[in-house]
């Protein structure tokens, strides 16, 4: 038996692969499939029942009506403020982390920034409305009613970015945990200023471990639409539109053609993000 | 939450309807039907009399109808039930509309409380039966205005009893809202001085409103029903809702976040519900609200029994305990709505509640439009035109929000 | 490291505005559900534990924290088990279209909750369901699985490619049948990556909504379904408040017991 596997690694392949794959390709692609080929059929208006004829009408109406690709835009862009926002805050926070704070503390400090992800997200975003009620704390850090950013797409970014936050953290600092600091040292003796450091040996550590987070909080601001009900003023985003068709209307087709559009995004963004190595980052 | 599944939910009536008609029509030869665009229901009949409970009762409800002590100690109207009948009560929360039709085409469930928008897909399914009253000794103390109504009979014959009811009324902030409003077309108003701090309900159901309104303001359109628009119609209430648009601060859907817009200040107009004002008031936030002069939208819902039950017995036991005056006052408390037996008025912990919710003033809710699904087939009883449906006004909400 | 006095003051300071930026939030909420306002009115004008109670006597509460921990340790187990053999397969087999699964253990996760709901709502409802088995807890489980695999892989995969095959073959030369190996070498390995990696999971599991919206059955109600049902009614919006305040401090332990059997960065997205 054992020898037998030992010359056979196809079937030690097979052995080790077939039950993940069969999960991710039959279970999970299987109704990826079927749902996007639901996209092109429709919703009888009489009896309700989906039709199962092939038709261009859902993606006619999203490609020729204004607000889907305004809704389309606005989430894209949603989802990319909230990712630099990250980006920009959890860099010199994983920095600190990884290289400033001594062994002991740093044990503590990736507590700190784990333990946020048990509070319920929505009791934080919910703490966020709070947060910036007409005369709540915010408004009054700003000096009073009316002065803070209120509810609407700011708001939205905001707590966006709050919420992902710590996925971004994680792999950046798991990232520069693993530069050694020798490398660091060996850089500076052989005459390289900071920035020659950074951005020779730093950087490239660092772009895949940002890439990796940015897969976090980019697909998670992309598909939202709790946070947006709860802060967002009258803003709808595109996985609001996706929930309004599929859980009020029932027109399945409809939602299934407007989760086309995330999905597409996300693919793109994959393949773009695969050859930086982003995705042995997670 | 709930009120917005089933606000949203209020899709599918349209074909289930249709498919009725053309199995009933096979059934009973070319004889139109009592109901909307002829349907008429298949035959399924009522329980004759009542015997010893089953020992069991499977319920699928609203969050907050079926409560056990398990939310709060003292809430609790199901442990009585079990003791007294032996009926031991299994409940389901269905967050949809949809989703209660669905567990109920199932067989397994005995009992559902319907809403407007799917109890006459039930009906017309067949998928519940005709509740015979007789067994059901609370019944007689149920509301008038509450019986015989489009969404829980056919031709006089009740296929449920009624639970409570609740309209949507208009809210404002007493110390910026000056003078105070009368109409709707305060919250309509394209130069509103309260700009930005509007508030509507979030959910295509409530392009309804904006027909009631232009039903009073812009009669030669000549709305009957405001679930039922034709083409120029509803681009009628579209584009009052699009101008509007520009006025809104937020569009609300659940209780907590509207409650707290108020007492901020961020929304001091727009659309709420009773329980939303009382809390609100309870919390000593300066807010009034009121049934403007146009009337209003609002909802009502009905206890039905399947037509596959294997437990009639205790479901009749069911109805009948949900609607005796003391449940019926202890659910309508909870749940923040008009009860619908009229003896629960004596029974309610608050003296004042059933004056508060307008629980027996009928010329109240004469002005009420229930929340009801619209259908292709118009439900003002048109042939001649098509309406729009649940789905077009889905995709048109999304428009409107932009 | 090079980093400058002034730099590392710098970082200093930026990293306690972040954990201020991280923890207001979180004191808010533990502030209010001391506040005797239903819906967290600010400033807070009354003190009052009530909510404290009533939390502790509701029993909706802990039957959804318990569905929960079920649903989180479900889901936990398959992605710990699936997640380990595809990372065993992708570093110690080359095999065609190698870059393609690690590319499709992402999707999931990459793919946005609502898209993911829906697929295997429908997916369900039109295969599973007609034979038998309709949506339940298990659902959830499937679900929330899809979604984990990928860190249990990224950790695990990632503690391969640092360790080599050195040891197992030195050990399988010794004689070692392949279940010792495994059970004395190669797990002992990567034991902590597996804890980390299946802490994640969990945590991922624990506070998913969207997902669960779509997969769990009816009656199922896990922790933010719970929650979500309870913060949108002013009675009981102040409960969820100690419920989340309560999960905030309980949730310090299993992050310090992974931190203190797996070494320092363990309970991070890798090691």
């Amino acid at each position: 038996m054992r020898s037998f596997l030992h010359r056979h690694p196809g079937v030690r392949l097979a052995g080790l692969l077939s039950a993940p794959l069969l999960w991710l390709v039959v279970a999970y692609l299987g109704a990826l499939a079927v749902l996007l080929v639901s996209a092109f059929w429709a919703v009888n208006t009489f009896t309700g029942e989906v039709v199962r004829e092939f038709s261009l009408q859902n993606f006619r109406t999203i490609l020729t009506e204004d607000v889907y690709r305004n809704v389309t835009l606005r989430s894209v862009g949603v989802a990319a403020a909230v990712t630099v926002i990250c980006v920009v805050l959890a860099v010199p926070m994983a920095l600190y982390m990884a290289k400033v704070a001594s062994p002991r503390s740093r044990h503590w400090l990736v507590i700190a920034i784990l333990t946020p992800l048990w509070a319920s997200y929505l009791v934080k975003a919910y703490a966020w409305r709070v947060l910036l009620a007409n005369g709540g704390p915010v408004d009054w850090l700003l000096g009073g009613p009316g002065r803070g950013p209120g509810y609407g797409l700011f708001a939205t970014i905001i707590v966006l970015s709050y919420l992902w936050l710590p996925y971004m953290i994680l792999p950046i600092y798991a990232g520069l945990e693993r530069l050694p600091d020798s490398l660091l040292e060996a850089s500076a003796d052989l005459g390289a200023r900071g920035s020659r450091t950074f951005r020779a040996i730093v950087l490239p550590i660092l772009v895949p471990s940002i890439f990796a987070g940015s897969i976090f909080t980019f697909s998670l601001s992309l598909g939202d639409y709790i946070t947006v009900q709860i802060v967002g003023g009258k803003t709808q985003l595109i996985g609001n539109l996706v929930y309004a068709n599929i859980g009020a209307a029932n027109n399945l087709p409809f939602a299934a053609a407007l989760a086309v559009i995330p999905v597409l995004i996300m693919v793109i963004y994959l393949v773009a993000v695969r050859r930086s190595g982003a995705l042995e980052e997670l | 939450m709930r009120h917005k599944g089933k606000a949203l939910a209020a899709a599918m009536a349209a074909g289930v309807l249709i498919l009725a008609a053309g199995c009933s029509g096979n059934d009973s030869g070319n004889e139109a039907g009592s109901g909307p665009g002829g349907l008429s229901v298949p035959k399924i009949d009522k329980m004759a009399t009542l015997g010893t409970g089953e020992g069991t009762v499977n319920v699928i409800a609203w969050a907050g109808y079926v409560e056990d002590g398990s939310t709060d100690p003292k809430v609790d109207w199901v442990s009585d039930f079990e003791k007294e009948t032996g009926c031991k009560v299994n409940s389901k929360v269905a967050g949809t509309s949809d989703e209660m039709v669905s567990l109920m085409k199932t067989g397994e469930y005995d009992v559902v409380s319907a809403s407007g928008d799917a109890s006459l897909r039930l009906i017309y399914g067949g998928d519940v039966a005709p509740v015979n009253t007789d067994l059901i000794p609370n019944y007689k103390d149920v509301f008038e205005g509450l019986k015989n109504k489009q969404w829980n009979s056919v031709d006089g014959q009740p296929y449920g009893v009624p639970h409570g009811r609740g309209a949507n009324l208009l809210m404002y902030r007493t110390d910026v809202v000056k003078p105070a409003p009368t109409s709707w077309a305060a919250v309509f108003d394209a130069n509103s001085p309260y700009q930005g701090k509007i508030t509507a309900y979030d959910s295509p159901i409530y392009i309804a409103d904006a027909a009631l309104y232009l039903m009073t303001t812009q009669p030669d359109l000549g709305i009957k029903n405001p679930y039922a628009l034709d083409d120029t119609q509803f681009k009628a209430a579209t584009d009052l809702l699009t101008a509007q648009n520009k006025m809104i601060g937020e569009y609300w859907s659940d209780y907590t976040k509207e409650v707290q817009a108020f007492k901020a200040g961020n929304s001091v107009l727009g659309t709420t519900w009773q329980v939303i004002t009382n809390l609100a008031q309870a919390d000593k936030a300066p807010v009034e609200a009121f049934l403007p002069n146009e009337g209003a939208t609002g909802w009502s819902d009905t206890w039905m029994i399947s037509s596959k039950s294997k437990h009639p017995n205790c479901a009749y036991m069911w109805m009948n305990h949900i609607i005796s005056p003391k449940s019926n006052a202890a659910v309508a408390e909870w749940f923040g709505e008009a009860p619908a037996n009229k003896l629960a008025c004596q029974q309610t912990a608050d003296k004042n509640f059933c004056a508060t919710y307008h629980a027996d003033d009928e010329a109240y809710y004469q002005k009420v439009w229930y929340w009801t699904t619209p259908i292709a087939q118009c439900l003002d009883g048109r042939t001649n035109v098509t309406c729009k449906d649940y789905s077009a006004w889905t995709q048109a909400w999304t428009t409107i929000k932009g | 490291m090079t980093l400058s006095a002034w730099s590392r003051w710098g970082l200093r300071v930026f990293m306690a505005l972040g954990l201020l930026f991280i923890y207001v939030p979180l004191l808010l909420i533990l502030v209010n559900s001391f506040n005797g306002d239903r819906t967290f009115a600010w400033p807070p004008h009354d003190f009052t534990t009530r909510w404290w109670s009533a939390a502790w006597h509701n029993g909706g509460a802990r039957d959804a924290l318990w569905t929960s921990v079920k649903a989180g340790l479900g889901a936990t187990a398959i992605a710990l088990v699936l997640g380990t053999m595809v990372s065993f397969a992708v570093q110690r087999f080359k095999f065609f279209g190698r870059d393609t699964v690690s590319l499709l253990i992402i999707l999931p996760i990459a793919l946005p909750g609502i898209v993911t709901g829906i697929a295997l709502d429908s997916a369900w409802r039109s295969v599973i369901e007609p034979l038998g088995l309709g949506k339940g807890l298990f659902s959830v489980i499937v679900g929330h699985a899809t979604f984990c695999v990928v860190v249990v892989y990224n950790n695990v995969l990632a503690r391969l490619r640092r360790t080599g095959t050195s040891l197992e073959e030195a050990s399988a030369d010794l004689g070692a049948a392949p279940g010792q190996t495994f059970r004395f070498v190669t797990f002992p390995m990567i034991r902590s990556a597996l804890l980390a990696g299946g802490l994640l999971a969990f945590a991922l599991s624990f506070d998913e909504i969207i997902v669960t919206t779509f997969t769990a059955g009816p009656g199922i109600t896990t922790l933010p379904i719970w929650i979500f049902n309870n913060l949108f009614r002013p009675n009981q919006a102040p409960v969820v408040n100690v419920v989340a305040a309560v999960l905030i401090v309980l949730s310090v332990v299993p992050v310090w017991f992974a931190q203190r059997l797996a070494g320092p960065a363990a309970g991070a997205s890798r090691t």
